[in-house]
């Protein structure tokens, strides 16, 4: 690793994401600007949260990647692989043992402690981007919490769908202040955000760092004749028989079989190896 | 500029700088995400009169792009030497500052520094002051980074209180003794103790 500066960056670039890190604390909610610079990797594959782990990371962390939930996806063992070789940091898979995690749209199913680092891969920091496309525009919208925009879009959700149908990316307002984009985790991650680890966000070709301090106020927009409603595939997982946690759909055939399974692929493991099976878990350990 | 204070300018920087400002970035992060909890945080030894704590955080978010401004208690030819040597930080007013280090007094008033504008509130000031130490609670703080309620001592929490008014604008602190730093920002709501 010693053809690298520790954990890849140079040191000015890793004071200017730590400098916009503090502010992003400072105003939780608030996107930061900051100098995103080219990774060896495209934009899109996480190079928000890269950077943002680049710059926290120290050599006795314990980093966990997870895309998705699972440990073992391309995107999440890359990542893993370039800090094992750049800053030459321990990795995990177990959620427990870890000190950062970066994570693509998934919050860990176990519950994260106050020695814990959450760094999330954010693709559109801005929440209100998709209903008003003029950084101006949003920039004036946060400054006067002008909201209301949002408001109607979890409307028209209700009016054509007869229920709020954003299922991910589903918009929250952190400490009575900012409306923020959690990134695309599933709506069933949102009350998990207030936890007692910190959690950061990177989204590198936006060039946006915000974040969200422990015990936070985070809250999940809503109506109070249609509340928010952190909802899952209504089913156990079929291979540890979870009923907790939030589920990914596999076509097994072309006959119409299916199975769920967690999505979070060290949970499932863990309860597998604690003894729990599913329905499918018999065949799947055969 | 005798030998020794040479030697002052150009030690006590970081021995091993990228993993020196990863362990006190950590520090300083903890600190202001938990507001009132206490951390320790080492590796600068800055001249004489300046805490390691404060020369650490310097050294880990200082560089040329940042105004640093020293309050006249502190601000000194050998601490101005040094910051230049191991940052490249220009020395400004307290208006244009990025940084602000000194004593509270000194460091007073505190409406001139900058507190960021309604649609950039990250461009303000964050202030580094120097105090004795962390005992002697005068102020109960909550909000983001606090679980219930957290105990600190704060040199004035009326003006502390005042900053976070203005919140999401306002400056940010972090309060340094020794090798020790606790930050306050702008987002914690403060409440004067007896």
């Amino acid at each position: 690793m010693s053809d690298y500066n520790f954990a890849y960056l140079d040191e000015q670039t890793k004071r200017m994401i730590r400098r916009a890190i503090l502010k992003g604390l400072a105003v939780p909610g608030y996107q930061v600007p900051f100098a995103s610079r080219e990774m060896p990797m495209p934009y899109g594959w996480g190079t928000g949260g890269v950077q943002v782990s680049a710059a926290t990371l120290t050599p006795e962390d314990t980093f966990k990647v997870i895309d998705q939930g699972a440990d073992d996806t391309t995107n999440a063992v890359s990542i893993r692989k370039f800090f094992e070789r750049t800053a030459g940091v321990a990795t995990t898979e177990e959620t427990e043992k870890a000190s950062v995690i970066q994570t693509r749209h998934r919050i860990p199913e176990a519950e994260l402690t106050e020695d814990q680092i959450l760094v999330y891969q954010v693709p559109i920091p801005e929440p209100l981007r998709f209903l008003e496309p003029r950084e101006t525009e949003t920039r004036k919208m946060h400054a006067l919490q002008e909201y209301g925009l949002m408001h109607v879009k979890l409307y028209e959700d209700i009016s054509q769908h007869g229920a709020i149908a954003t299922s991910y990316a589903y918009p929250v307002k952190v400490s009575d202040r900012y409306v923020m984009d959690p990134s695309p985790i599933p709506k069933f991650d949102n009350p998990k955000m207030e936890m007692a680890a910190i959690q950061l966000f990177g989204a590198g070709r936006e060039q946006r760092i915000y974040a969200v301090p422990p015990y936070t106020k985070v809250v999940s927009l809503d109506f109070e004749d249609y509340p928010f409603e952190a909802s899952k595939a209504d089913h156990p997982c079929d291979l540890c028989a979870a009923e907790d946690s939030y589920l990914d759909e596999v076509i097994l055939d072309d006959a119409g079989n299916r199975m769920f399974v967690c999505s979070d692929t060290d949970y499932c493991r863990s309860r597998r190896e604690a003894g729990h099976v599913g329905r499918l878990g018999e065949e799947a350990a055969a | 500029m005798n030998q020794m204070t040479d030697n002052t300018v150009y030690a006590g920087g970081f021995a091993n700088p990228p993993v020196a400002s990863a362990h006190a970035f950590r520090a300083a992060m903890n600190a202001m995400a938990r507001p009132g909890t206490v951390q320790k945080i080492t590796g600068a030894t800055p001249p004489e009169g300046i805490s390691p704590a404060a020369g650490s955080l310097l050294l880990t978010l200082c560089d040329p792009e940042t105004g640093v401004f020293l309050a006249p208690d502190v601000d000194s030819d050998s601490l101005r030497g040094w910051l230049t040597f191991h940052t490249g930080a220009p020395i400004v007013a307290a208006e244009e500052a990025e940084f602000a280090l000194g004593g509270w007094e000194a460091l007073m008033p505190l409406d001139r520094f900058r507190i960021g504008t309604a649609e950039y509130p990250d461009r303000s000031t964050t202030l580094i002051v120097e105090v004795a130490g962390f005992d002697a609670a005068n102020a109960s703080l909550s909000g983001p980074g606090i679980k219930d309620t957290a105990q600190m001592g704060l040199p004035d929490p009326m003006a502390c209180a005042s900053n976070a008014m203005l919140y999401p604008l306002g400056v940010d602190f972090f309060f340094t003794s020794g090798s020790q730093v606790a930050a306050l920002p702008r987002s914690t709501q403060i409440r004067a103790e007896a």
